[in-house]
């Protein structure tokens, strides 16, 4: 063999090894971060932990009942503001839209992807926030609300497009009118990737902080109806995180393991489960 | 209600009750507005969300101009506001994070693409969707706790040591600032560029390689000189797609930047970014003409990672010819 043949074979290995350990670094840090949340927040997680209000400023122990109540209450509006936009809109992008119009509202949710998560919360905030005078409920899931509409409408779409035209042709053959055969034909079939994308859309934020620090703000207490400040599980990791107390950390990680596996086990059944194949859009 | 569907006959448009009730009755015409409603509803907080952005930061750029970006005052007690460091510091951090990421995820893709079989293939980028999922107050919690005194005591301490001639690695090791930013913003785009790029890469024709290996080169060669090649415009699309993430990353960055307006040429120095001094100052800024510039920040980002993605997505859809439907969303 001579040199130069030695020489790109020991390039080969050694490159394609190395692409190998790109991949495990890359995987690795998941597996770490998981075990490290176990491990930390595992000993300090309760039953107090989810029943408790926080503990007074400085003292030891109390839960965070009221904010996983926070988090929860926010999602649901952030659902009932934003999946019927984005199920509605995707349902005209792939059935009723023309050229123009599809072609404008599939590059715009595009763009209002992209746009950070924290001028989300300014919007929320100059529209709810700023003429009510108070931080609520309502400003945080608005702002989430928005951040839901961008992911399920392109996911309804591309869905409503995999439904094959024999489908809707059949139903048209049977007597059945555009929106009877949407209703009942088209949107039943694609049904499970819409729901997929919804239940993604809303695991991705639920995980959001940076859209309800100046929208829902925070709330040592229990936050009645929408139109108080109310605590949420992301909001109150950020909080005590970067806080004084030694054991403002100790929960910060309990609500950091609760948070990653809402997260994760969402995103792990749904994709199992749901999904057909790879043509969803991942987020 | 034999009619096709959607084709208008002339009495559809008469104004007669009788024809006005057919339309009703078939419901199309219904269907078809309150979706284009819904649709329409996106176009609307899209363009509200510029306008609001546009008005609220009227003050600060009226008052300020374009000295505003080349400013490196920030006091709000004096009414003096440059968005220099905020600037400076959001770049650094992407830069640094472009780095570290950049390669680890092509490398990463390349695996997915060429050699890993489809199973573990799969698997593989499963784990990976998972890993962008994770919130990113998670990785500023883990930053904060885990990464910062590592890098204060065993990584900054040995940059100094070995690369401590150049200005980027000189100066106290406090654990936080932009170096460390910038390591959790890597890990937190990674999945971005090794999931993109993948797409990218098996979307290249399998003639491709197959006429290079027949030729006599090796795996290697053909994925370097062919493959990747080929697949270089999709492959920059994903790093823009990434940069525009990390540049309006906010919670991780906040926790670990150390939140101190100042310049710096070293990558040790604690520093501050637009996102992070948003999520810090914005819900107790006090007056119009601070809230106006901080809201001017905020506009800057918007316009920064609008330019980014539009750039990122032509690109992409340039190789894969399948435009956003593999793009993460």
């Amino acid at each position: 063999m001579s040199a130069r043949l030695m020489w790109r074979k020991t390039l080969n290995a050694t490159m394609l090894s190395l692409t190998g350990v790109c991949m495990l670094i890359t995987v690795s840090v998941l597996f770490f971060i998981l075990g490290y949340l176990v491990y930390n927040g595992g000993k300090d997680l309760s039953w107090n932990f989810f029943t408790r209000l926080p503990a007074p400023v400085g003292e030891v122990g109390g839960g965070m009942a009221n904010a996983i109540v926070g988090s929860l209450k926010l999602l649901l509006l952030a659902a009932l503001f934003g999946v019927p936009i984005g199920l509605l809109g995707g349902v005209y992008l792939a059935e009723f839209g023309g050229r123009t119009v599809p072609f404008l509202v599939r590059y715009t949710a595009d763009l209002l992807n992209g746009v950070p998560s924290i001028v989300i919360g300014i919007f929320a905030y100059a529209l709810v926030v700023m003429p009510m005078h108070h931080f609520s409920t309502l400003a945080g899931g608005v702002a989430l609300g928005i951040m839901v509409i961008p992911t399920v409408l392109r996911n309804t779409e591309s869905f409503l497009r995999d439904v094959p035209s024999s489908l809707r042709e059949g139903s048209f053959a049977l007597g059945a009118n555009k929106w009877k055969m949407v209703a009942t034909v088209v949107l039943p079939a694609a049904s499970r990737g819409i729901l997929t994308g919804v239940l993604l859309a809303l695991a991705r934020v639920a995980g959001e902080t940076a859209p309800l620090l100046f929208t829902a703000f925070g709330n040592r207490y229990w936050s009645p109806g929408w139109m108080q400040p109310t605590s949420s599980l992301p909001v109150i990791i950020y909080t005590y995180a970067t806080g004084p107390y030694e054991d403002w950390h100790r929960q910060a990680w309990a609500a950091g393991l609760v948070l990653l596996g809402l997260v994760l086990v969402t995103n792990i059944l749904v994709r199992t489960f749901l999904s057909r194949g790879t043509s969803y859009e991942r987020s | 209600m034999a009619t096709t569907p959607n084709a208008a006959t002339p009495a559809d448009f008469a104004w007669s009750p009788r024809a006005l009730l057919r339309r009703l009755r078939s419901a199309d015409e219904i269907a078809h507005l309150i979706t284009l409603i819904a649709a329409a509803t996106l176009l609307l907080i899209t363009v509200l969300l510029v306008y609001q952005l546009w008005i609220l930061s009227a003050e600060a750029r009226t008052k300020f101009g374009w000295s505003f970006f080349v400013t490196r005052t920030w006091d709000p007690v004096a009414g003096q506001f440059g968005a220099l460091p905020f600037i400076y510091g959001t770049l650094v951090t992407s830069a640094v994070a472009l780095v570290l990421a950049v390669p680890l995820g092509v490398g990463g893709a390349i695996f997915l693409a060429e050699l890993a079989p489809p199973k573990l293939s799969s698997s593989l980028t499963f784990v990976s969707d998972l890993l962008a999922a994770v919130p990113s107050v998670i990785y500023g919690l883990l930053g904060v706790f885990l990464l910062v005194p590592i890098m204060r005591t065993t990584v900054q301490p040995a940059l100094k040591r070995s690369l401590g001639f150049l200005p980027l690695f000189q100066g106290p090791a406090y654990g936080i600032g932009f170096l460390t930013a910038g390591i959790v913003l890597a890990i937190m785009i990674v999945p971005f560029v090794l999931s993109v790029s993948r797409e990218v890469l098996l979307a290249v024709a399998r003639d491709q390689r197959e006429a290079a290996l027949a030729l006599g080169a090796t795996k290697w060669e053909s994925t370097w000189k062919v493959v990747v090649p080929a697949a270089r415009i999709g492959i920059f699309g994903s790093v823009f797609l990434a940069l525009a993430r990390a540049l309006g990353e906010t919670m991780a960055v906040t926790m670990v930047i150390g939140n101190n307006p100042r310049i710096s040429a070293s990558l040790f120095s604690p520093g501050y970014s637009i996102a992070a001094v948003l999520a810090n100052e914005f819900s107790e800024a006090t007056g119009n003409l601070y809230l106006s510039a901080l809201i001017e920040l905020g506009l800057v980002l918007f316009l920064l990672t609008f330019v980014l993605n539009g750039l990122a997505r032509l690109l992409i859809l340039v190789t894969t010819k399948r435009g956003s439907g593999v793009l993460p969303t």
